[in-house]
C-alpha cells in the first residue's frame, strides 16, 4: 500500500495523483464503493434503486439534448417537436429515448417502492430514507406530468384544462390557484413557460438533490439485509445486529454486489433503446388549438388511473375526494415508517402489507385498464359508423325498421352497443325487450334516468313509437319478453279473502 | 496555521490575553449574528418583489372584454353552432392557444345562449349532437341538454354560459378567464350558471341571456 499523506489519502503519482491531492475524493469514493455489505442482499431484488438512478441520468442527458431544439413557447413548441421528429437528424430517436425513458423510470421507481415495502426495508433506521423516497416518487410523477405538458399537443392542452378545473374546486382560493397554475387567465404562453421551468429547473433540481440525499442515507445505514421470518427489527438491537452480520458475512459492495446492479442497468437501458427504436417517439398529437374540438383527450399511462377515478366517482363525492384523498394517501405513505419502525420485516409475517399491495395493484391496474378503454365515454361516431347487425333487421315490420333508423340517427348507439359494437356507457340493447316492458322503455327513453339523458325533447311521438317498437323486437332466440307483473294482478279476478267461509 | 505559534506564545506570556481572546471571540460571534440578521432582513426585502412577481398571475385580475362573434345571420334560429374567437386576454406568443371555441344557440330571433366549450366537470371540449340534441363530453362522459342544463354524467351543473349582448345584428359575448368552477366556491349558490369574468362588467349586462335556473 502506498504511504498515506496527512489527509489520509493514498499518495498516487502522475496526473491522477496531482488531481486527487487537490480533490481528495479518491479515498472517500473508494471507501463508499467498496463498503462491506451483508452477502445476503447481493440479490436481483436489490437492483431497482440503482436502475432508477441510471434512468434518471439517461433522462438528464436526453433532456439536455432535446433542449437544444425544443422551443418552450406556446406558438412554437408543437412545431419544434415536429422538427425534432421529422427534420433534425436522430431527433426522433432522442425524443423516443426521453419518452420511453420516462415510462421506464416511473415503472422502475414504483417497483423499487413495492420491493422496499414488501421487504420491510423502510423500518428503523431507514425511515427517513423511505420518506425521501416517497418524495422522489412524487417528483418523478411530477416530471412525467410536466413532461407531458411540454409535449404541447391537444392532450397537453386539455390536460392542463383538467388540471385547472381540479384546482378550481379548492374552496376559497380555487380561482387564485387556477391563475397560479396557468400563469394567467387562460392556457397560453405563460402556462407553457412555467411548466418548462418546473420540468427543466425546479423539479430536476429538487430531484437530483433528493437522490443524493437518498443515496447518502443508503450508504450511511447500509443496504438493508435480506429479511428473515422471525428476525425482528428493534431499535435497541438492530444496528448492532446489522453491524455483526456485515462483519460476519460482509462482501465489498463493488464489485461483489454491484455487478448485478450493473447487469440490470444494461438490461434496462437496452430495453429503453429497443422501445425507442421500435415504437418511436411519443406524440405529439394534434396541435394545441382549442378550436379543434374533435378530440378525446387522454393523459399518459401513469395518470390513466386518475382519469378513470375522475370519471367513476359519484358527482357529489368528487370534489371532497380530489382534495382530501391525495393528502391522506401521501401522508400515509410518508408516515408509514414512523408507525411501523419496528417488528417483522419478512412478507410472510406481514399479511396485511401483502394484501394492501395486492389490492392496490389490482385497483390501479383496473383503473388504468378502464382509463385506456374509457367505457364511460360515448363512442362519438358509433351512430354514423357502426351499422345495426343485419340479423336484427330481418322480418321486421316497416314501423320497426323505421325505429331502427331512429335508434341509429338519434345516436343511441353512441352509448348502447348492438352486436358488441357501439358505446358501453349504457347497457347493450341486444336483449333489452327481455328486461323492460314497452311502458318501461317509453318512460326510460322520454324521461331518462339512471345516468341516461331524457329524450323527450328530441323525439317526436311517431319517432318514439317506432323506436320503442324496434326495441321490443330485441330479444334473443326463444326468450320471452319482459312482462309487467302488476298488470296481471289487475286482470286477475279478485281473490276471495276468506276462502273457507 | 502560521498564527498558531504566535497565539500560544502570547497565551504563555500573558494570562490576561486569554480574557482578551474571549472578549474578541464574543465580539466576533456577536458581529456574525448581527450580519446574519442583516442578511435575513435584506433577503426578506429582496424576496418580497420576487414573490410578488411569482404570484403576479394571482393578484392581477384580468377583466376580460366584449367580443364580437359576428352577424346574427350566421346563427339560424333553432340551431346550435360552433363559433371561434380570439381571447381578449391572450398575450404575445400564445399562438393557437389564444383561440377559443364556444357553442352559440339561437333560441329565438332576439334570444341567444352562448356556452363555453369547456365541460363543467373538468374542462374538456364538449361536442354538440344536433340529432339527439345533446352536448357530449369525450373525457368522462358528461352530457348536457340543448339549453346547457346537466343531463347526465359526472358534471355537477350545467354548461358555463357567456354573457350575451345583441347590438343591432351583431352578437357580442363577454369573455376572459378560462371557465372553471372556481367562482363557485366564493359564490356559494349551486348551481352557478353564469361565469363571472369580472365584476366591472356586471353593470354592462344587457340583451338576452337566457337560463332556466
Amino acid at each position: 500500500m502506498a504511504g498515506l499523506n496527512q489527509n489520509g489519502a493514498e499518495k498516487r503519482k502522475g496526473l491522477l495523483g496531482w488531481l486527487d491531492h487537490r480533490l481528495g475524493l479518491y479515498k472517500p469514493l473508494k471507501d463508499a464503493a467498496e463498503h462491506p455489505t451483508p452477502a445476503n442482499n447481493a440479490s436481483w431484488f436489490y437492483v431497482f434503486g440503482s436502475a432508477a438512478t441510471v434512468l434518471l441520468m439517461l433522462q438528464v442527458v436526453t433532456g439536455i439534448l432535446l433542449g437544444l431544439i425544443y422551443s418552450p413557447s406556446a406558438s412554437n413548441a408543437w412545431g419544434s417537436l415536429q422538427l425534432l421528429n421529422h427534420t433534425i437528424p436522430l431527433g426522433w430517436y432522442v425524443r423516443a429515448l426521453h419518452g420511453w425513458g420516462s415510462n421506464f423510470m416511473v415503472a422502475i421507481v414504483l417497483i423499487h417502492l413495492v420491493q422496499v415495502f414488501l421487504f420491510g426495508s423502510y423500518k428503523y433506521p431507514r425511515e427517513l430514507t423511505w420518506m425521501v423516497g416517497v418524495v422522489l416518487l412524487l417528483l418523478t410523477l411530477g416530471m412525467a406530468f410536466t413532461g407531458q405538458v411540454l409535449r404541447f399537443d391537444q392532450d397537453a392542452y386539455w390536460g392542463l384544462g383538467i388540471g385547472a378545473s381540479i384546482m378550481s374546486r379548492v374552496p376559497f382560493v380555487g380561482g387564485s390557484l387556477v391563475h397560479l397554475l396557468l400563469g394567467g387567465p387562460i392556457i397560453g404562453a405563460a402556462t407553457l413557460s412555467r411548466f418548462f421551468d418546473l420540468h427543466v429547473f425546479i423539479i430536476p433540481g429538487i430531484l437530483l438533490g433528493g437522490v443524493a440525499l437518498h443515496i447518502w442515507m443508503t450508504l450511511r445505514h447500509g443496504v438493508s439485509d435480506w429479511p428473515m421470518p422471525g428476525r425482528i427489527v428493534r431499535k435497541e438491537t438492530y444496528e448492532r445486529e446489522y453491524h455483526e452480520l456485515t462483519q460476519k458475512t460482509g462482501i465489498p459492495f463493488v464489485p461483489d454486489a454491484a455487478w448485478k446492479d450493473a447487469v440490470f442497468a444494461v438490461a434496462i437501458v437496452l430495453s429503453v433503446m429497443a422501445c425507442a427504436f421500435y415504437f418511436g417517439p411519443i406524440g405529439p398529437g394534434g396541435p394545441p388549438d382549442p378550436t379543434i374540438i374533435q378530440t378525446a383527450p387522454r393523459p399518459d399511462t401513469p395518470f390513466l388511473w386518475i382519469f378513470s377515478l375522475l370519471s367513476l366517482l359519484p358527482a357529489e363525492l368528487e370534489t371532497p375526494f380530489i382534495l382530501v384523498a391525495p393528502v391522506l394517501a401521501i401522508g400515509a405513505m410518508l408516515l408509514l415508517p414512523l408507525f411501523a419502525a419496528e417488528g417483522e420485516r419478512h412478507w410472510a409475517r406481514r399479511p396485511i402489507a401483502v394484501l394492501s399491495v395486492s389490492v392496490i395493484a389490482v385497483v390501479f391496474g383496473l383503473l388504468t385498464h378502464y382509463g385506456s378503454t374509457t367505457p364511460w365515454s360515448p363512442v362519438m361516431n358509433a351512430w354514423s359508423g357502426d351499422p345495426i347487425p343485419v340479423e336484427y333487421l330481418h322480418d321486421r315490420t316497416p314501423l320497426e325498421l323505421r325505429g331502427a333508423l331512429v335508434l341509429q340517427y338519434k345516436q343511441c348507439r353512441d352509448c348502447h352497443a348492438l352486436g358488441g359494437v357501439g358505446g358501453k356507457r349504457g347497457p347493450a340493447l341486444d336483449t333489452i325487450a327481455t328486461r323492460m316492458t314497452e311502458d318501461q322503455i317509453i318512460r326510460q327513453v322520454l324521461q331518462g334516468g339512471g345516468n341516461m339523458p331524457a329524450y323527450g325533447n328530441s323525439l317526436n311521438p311517431s319517432e318514439t313509437k317506432a323506436l320503442v317498437k324496434f326495441l321490443l323486437t330485441l330479444r334473443g332466440e326463444n326468450q320471452p319478453p319482459a312482462i309487467d307483473a302488476s298488470r296481471d294482478v289487475g286482470i286477475k279476478p279478485p281473490v276471495n279473502p276468506h276462502p273457507h267461509k | 496555521m502560521s498564527e498558531e505559534p504566535q497565539n500560544s506564545q502570547q497565551a504563555e506570556t500573558n494570562v490576561t490575553d486569554g480574557g482578551q481572546a474571549a472578549a474578541l471571540h464574543s465580539r466576533r460571534a456577536f458581529l456574525f449574528k448581527l450580519s446574519v440578521a442583516m442578511n435575513a432582513a435584506v433577503g426578506a426585502v429582496l424576496a418580497v418583489p420576487l414573490v410578488g412577481y411569482l404570484f403576479g398571475p394571482v393578484t392581477k385580475r384580468e377583466s376580460g372584454d366584449w367580443i364580437d362573434l359576428g352577424n346574427l345571420s350566421e346563427f339560424p334560429v333553432g340551431q346550435t353552432r360552433l363559433a371561434n374567437f380570439h381571447s381578449p386576454v391572450g398575450r404575445l406568443g400564445d399562438g393557437d392557444t389564444a383561440k377559443v371555441a364556444c357553442w352559440v344557440r339561437r333560441v329565438a330571433e332576439k334570444e341567444v345562449q352562448v356556452f363555453a366549450i369547456n365541460c363543467a366537470h373538468l374542462g374538456c371540449p364538449v361536442r354538440w349532437f344536433e340529432q339527439s340534441k345533446l352536448f357530449l363530453c369525450p373525457c368522462h362522459g358528461g352530457a348536457y341538454y340543448a339549453d346547457g342544463s346537466r343531463a347526465s354524467g359526472p358534471p355537477e351543473r350545467g354548461l358555463f354560459q357567456y354573457r350575451v349582448r345583441l347590438t343591432g345584428d351583431s352578437l357580442y359575448i363577454h369573455a376572459g378567464d378560462m371557465p372553471t368552477l372556481s367562482t363557485e366556491a366564493s359564490c356559494g349558490s349551486k348551481p352557478l350558471v353564469q361565469i363571472e369574468p369580472s365584476e366591472q362588467a356586471e353593470g354592462e349586462m344587457e340583451g338576452a341571456s337566457t337560463w332556466q335556473a
